[in-house]
């Protein structure tokens, strides 16, 4: 099939940037999202020019580097897909796909669709850890931790880090992702010792880092490839207000 | 100054100032119904808020700290969510979000016009000197049923008050499941129906207060 992709380019982190138009007139239906761009990419090569810069590196939906909005949505809008893992068959003959990068301050545009997202590893690095000495591999079930909250520590771990929440975000908050980095440890007895702690360094952070605030508008999880619930954000909240009493 | 400052404390303040807010306008409802049992009973009920002397007027001073708290932190807050996005994607769609949503700040600001005008027409009485009619042995006070009553008579003034109350829906309707998820009390199971329960909550104020002003428009109450 063919498609006309209108593609956001852009230099460097500072150049001026701009969408512009390439035809894909070879489009296999059992192509991922990403394999459509690489034949683009050749044919750009080819003809001597720039190709498209795009993040990507395990192409199977585990590792969060892909990041690209495609017609107005971070990963396209297929529920709990990453970009690698959208494939060309959702789209029809003909159709225009506009891809374009994550937009926020805090996530500086590298070149075209490639973002600087280190500032999710300062909000880790702020708190995101436990310094506890933890001695060599405890005999299991030695820590007793219930199944309730085993799940619900997978289920906030599941977060990728790709940026998708704050991509989607109104407001460019990382609310989404700072709440599962901080709900995997609260949930756990591991993650006891530092959470007042944690929960306030790793906000304060982000803000320094200049993301927005969550008005609870919910577009994060609507977005997000992994599906993390907002109420890991009611839970950060409750964290929150933990950190704050005596 | 953690509170005050940091995303979440914000967050926190705008929720509990928000609630106050809220508990004000169910209560202001249900002062006003007393109109549809007449005349005798909405005077009865102005004249004994007035009876309560200065406690009045410390009830309008928290009023207006929590107005101007839950104003000066929203707009904050919205001028740093703005900030944190200097330029959009050409296409943006949205998923989930909605309307009531994206205009907080907007429909939040409106009601706030709204405010200071619905406290010129009923409270300090300035705008239409026609309707504020001494009551029969009353030490100088306002016939509280005609003043309603005759204020209503007239089409702008219940379309300023239809329009802000369509406002008030809309900002109710974020508003209150908001509240839930920003003071921690949300679950996965909760999360689901918040929402509507959320419009539901916004439409039962609308329909409350919009039916006073039409039912007297329209000379079902006079």
């Amino acid at each position: 099939m063919k498609l006309k992709l209108h593609v956001w380019r852009q230099k460097g982190p500072n150049a001026p940037g701009k969408l512009e138009t390439y035809e894909a007139n070879h489009v296999s239906p059992d192509q991922s999202f990403l394999e459509m761009l690489d034949e683009v990419n050749e044919d750009l090569v080819k003809a001597g020019k720039d190709p498209i810069a795009f993040d990507h590196d395990c192409r199977e939906g585990i590792c969060g580097m892909c990041s690209q909005v495609i017609n107005g949505v971070p990963h396209g809008g297929q529920v709990r897909t990453t970009v690698c893992q959208l494939h060309m068959r959702k789209f029809k003959d003909g159709d225009e796909i506009f891809i374009e990068p994550w937009k926020a301050r805090a996530f500086p545009i590298i070149k075209d669709l490639a973002v600087d997202r280190g500032a999710y590893d300062r909000i880790i690095e702020a708190g995101g850890y436990t310094s506890c000495r933890t001695g060599g591999v405890p005999d299991g079930n030695a820590v007793m931790i219930s199944k309730e909250a085993a799940d619900n520590a997978m289920d906030a771990a599941e977060c990728i880090g790709c940026g998708a929440c704050a991509a989607s975000c109104p407001n460019s908050s990382a609310m989404l992702f700072t709440s599962a980095k901080v709900s995997q440890l609260a949930v756990l007895p591991q993650g006891q010792v530092e959470a007042k702690r944690r929960v306030t360094a790793m906000l304060d952070e982000a803000k320094a880092l200049g993301f927005g605030n969550c008005t609870n508008h919910y577009e994060c999880q609507a977005a997000c490839p992994k599906g993390i619930d907002v109420k890991f954000i009611a839970k950060l909240n409750r964290e929150y207000i933990k950190a704050l009493l005596p | 100054m953690q509170l005050t400052q940091s995303s979440v404390g914000r967050k926190i303040i705008m929720a509990v100032t928000g609630a106050m807010l809220f508990a004000f306008v169910c209560v202001h409802l249900l002062g006003n119904s007393s109109l549809f049992f007449g005349s005798a009973a909405i005077n009865a009920y102005a004249q004994k808020l007035h009876s309560l002397g200065p406690v009045v007027w410390i009830f309008r001073l928290v009023m207006l700290g929590l107005f101007a708290v839950h104003i000066i932190f929203g707009v904050q807050l919205t001028l740093e969510n703005k900030a944190a996005t200097p330029d959009k994607n050409v296409q943006v769609k949205r998923l989930k979000t909605g309307f009531a949503a994206e205009t907080m700040v907007i429909s939040g600001l409106a009601l706030a016009i709204f405010v200071v005008y619905h406290l010129l027409h009923f409270t300090v009485r300035v705008t239409n000197p026609e309707i504020y009619v001494p009551i029969e042995g009353g030490k100088g006070m306002v016939d509280v049923f005609i003043m309603v009553t005759h204020g209503f008579q007239q089409l702008l003034p219940v379309m300023i008050y239809s329009i802000a109350m369509l406002l008030l829906f809309l900002h109710v309707s974020h508003g209150f499941q908001s509240l839930f998820q920003t003071i921690g009390l949300s679950n996965d199971r909760t999360l689901p129906v918040m929402g509507n329960l959320s419009k539901l909550v916004g439409a039962v104020l609308l329909v409350g207060y919009v039916s006073i002003p039409l039912l007297i428009l329209f000379g079902l109450i006079r």
